[in-house]
């Protein structure tokens, strides 16, 4: 025990000596994430908001043709704009977002009762545009559909003929969980977070210091090398562990700064959220930690350990992206695999849906028994006999 | 004490050590010389059981290397050809280190830490750190830091490599200190000058066999050679890979 405190002690002084470790570990590494988070999200509530309130500029073709549908999408907000010498042209260099054609004979067709026709021209891959676009297609339908029950009413029918079914949409969505959709790649954060809060660590207590010559005279010692491992796992957890506790006291302030209520949306990341994280995230440290520690345990320098640790860098991101592209149902199982639970562990939290003591235990249970699993394997690979040797 | 009997290690197809015994005696300095590549390394780091041998036995003070390799490496003060220091520790943190992982309460290794900066004449720059050091100031780091635990017995492997004239003086110096308290002291060394200048003992060392284990004058004896560069010739069969 006095050993492993011992190589402790030594290995987070050495560290916080140095500038490099301590910026990326507690500084950059946690902070990137909240701050980058709130950027983007501010953005992109920001404009959604700004979308839905300001009226809309379309220009629009041939407005002479039918000046009582311009008057009324008038009313709804819309402000029509001279017309543009070539709307395809125009919609595809993203000049305008959407264009209104009205051909010429729109108020012939209008007057003999027959259906006139408008054209809309818009690009569908732009995604930035889907808001703009169904706003027009909305105020036209509106328009149409009040014009289709003048005309019955005019012919003493009921207007309710054309209407046989009326849809009532009942949303489930809560505000919780449409903000839940929006913030998946949270999870990934986190882990991102602990494996560099402890990369430079790991890199540097193995491959490092087996670069820089020192292990052999270390190992000679008479200490144990499991104490020796122990020890400096340790430190590498609680550099990935403050680290994390920054990182997720960032989200908790970073949070209030998005203006998630102002589209319906209730964004919780106060301390209850913050201990339920770190709970299921503990283990993860262990298990990151130790995985590092023996991937740079293989590798011959320091430099090859920093390849092979960005490569693995990007194995904690495959439940993010998975669960991205092919949303499955959320299943108790997968709280017992590792990584996967956290994700959906979290994400279930920002969901607001259920999240009981017994998915954190079992998310925490399955976390911790891997990550003994690959300390042991790495303890073992630490008693190897090249292990110590430089050259 | 540190006994050898018969040690073997092979790395692959290649045999690095193939049957090595000796014996280094308390009061002595015990030379290991050969040339680059004859085994010297890969034999001292069997006897501070960095590697197990594929045969054989080392016994240190009478305890036995392959049964309790912790008690062996307490009785050992050890100067790996590997020296690195921790470079953002100064060089008194460095022996602290050292000092605690040997097990030993604080006041002594003070005590024992201010002492080998003194005998080493490291006081100027104890409290630096050691990044920037030169090699002289490296080597008397890793020195103080191998011996804080005031071992019986003492490796050093290739201790002046890479050292000035004066450097090299002061380490020899120093060297003959631990043999006159008593301690036993096995080094290895490529330079014959060194070896000649030092040691009670010599073992030569070429292609991982012992090939003389004498004392300087009973070689020059053996071979008939006055001069010990052309003694040391003869026995190792070339002059590859040694330096005057």
């Amino acid at each position: 025990m006095k050993t492993t405190l011992t190589v402790f002690l030594k290995e987070v002084r050495e560290n916080l000596r140095d500038k490099r470790t301590v910026m990326s570990a507690l500084l950059y590494g946690p902070l990137l994430g909240p701050v980058i988070f709130v950027m983007i999200m501010h953005t992109v509530l920001t404009r959604e908001l700004d979308k839905a309130d300001q009226p809309i500029k379309v220009p629009v073709i041939g407005a002479q043709y039918a000046p009582n549908l311009i008057d009324a999408l008038r009313q709804q907000g819309f402000v029509p704009q001279p017309p543009v010498a070539d709307p395809e042209a125009a919609v595809r260099n993203q000049d305008a977002d959407i264009v209104l054609r009205i051909p010429e004979d729109f108020g012939k067709a209008w007057r003999q009762g027959e259906t006139s026709q408008v054209e809309l021209i818009y690009d569908s891959s732009q995604r930035d545009t889907d808001g703009s676009v169904d706003r027009v297609k909305r105020m036209l339908d509106a328009y149409v559909r009040h014009q289709g029950a003048m005309r019955l009413v005019a012919r003493g029918l009921s207007p309710a003929m054309m209407v046989p079914v009326s849809i009532d949409e009942r949303d489930q969505a809560t505000p919780q969980s449409r903000a839940g959709q929006l913030f998946a790649m949270m999870p990934y954060f986190f882990v991102l977070t602990i494996f560099m809060g402890g990369m430079y660590l790991a890199i540097d207590l193995t491959a490092g210091e087996r670069e820089r010559q020192s292990l052999e005279p270390l190992f000679a010692n008479p200490v144990p090398r499991w104490k020796v491992f122990l020890g400096k796992l340790s430190a590498i957890c609680v550099f990935s562990l403050v680290s994390l506790v920054i990182s997720v006291i960032g989200f908790g302030i970073c949070g209030r700064f998005i203006p998630a209520e102002r589209m319906g949306m209730v964004l919780d990341l106060g301390p209850s959220f913050a201990v339920r994280v770190l709970l299921m995230m503990l283990p993860l440290i262990i298990l990151l930690a130790s995985l590092q520690t023996l991937v740079a345990a293989f590798a011959k320098s320091y430099r090859e350990a920093q390849t092979y640790l960005s490569v693995l860098m990007l194995v904690p991101a495959l439940p993010s992206i998975l669960l991205s592209a092919m949303p499955i149902k959320v299943a108790n199982w997968m709280y017992a695999v590792p990584l996967l639970g956290q994700q959906v562990g979290i994400t279930q939290l920002l969901r607001g849906g259920e999240l009981g003591m017994q998915q954190i235990a079992m998310c925490f249970a399955s976390g911790l028994v891997l990550a003994i699993v690959v300390a042991l394997i790495t303890a073992h690979v630490y008693r190897s006999e090249r292990l110590a040797i430089s050259v | 004490m540190i006994e050898v009997k018969d040690l073997h290690k092979h790395f692959g197809a290649v045999k690095a050590v193939d049957g090595v015994s000796f014996q280094a005696r308390d009061g002595e300095i015990t030379g290991l010389l050969g040339p680059n590549g004859a085994g010297k390394t890969t034999t001292l780091r069997m006897l501070y059981t960095l590697m197990n041998p594929d045969q054989g036995q080392v016994l240190v003070d009478g305890i036995d290397a392959g049964r309790d390799a912790l008690a062996v490496r307490r009785r050992l003060g050890v100067l790996p050809d590997a020296r690195g220091l921790y470079k953002r520790l100064t060089a008194r943190e460095n022996i602290d280190y050292f000092a605690k992982l040997q097990g030993m309460d604080d006041a002594l290794a003070r005590q024992r830490s201010r002492q080998l900066i003194e005998a080493l004449e490291m006081a100027d720059i104890a409290d630096r750190r050691t990044e920037g050091f030169s090699q002289g100031q490296r080597v008397k780091t890793a020195i103080a830091r191998a011996l804080v635990h005031d071992p019986k017995n003492v490796i050093l492997d290739e201790p002046t490599n890479g050292l000035d004239v004066m450097a090299t003086r002061g380490l020899r110096q120093f060297m003959r200190r631990l043999k006159d308290e008593g301690r036993c002291v096995l080094f290895s060394s490529h330079i014959m000058q060194e070896v000649a200048a030092l040691c009670d003992r010599i073992v030569v060392i070429a292609h991982g066999r012992v090939v003389a284990d004498e004392t300087p004058d009973a070689l020059r004896e053996q071979t008939g050679e006055a001069n010990l560069e052309d003694a040391f010739v003869k026995i190792i069969g070339s002059e590859e890979g040694l330096a005057a």
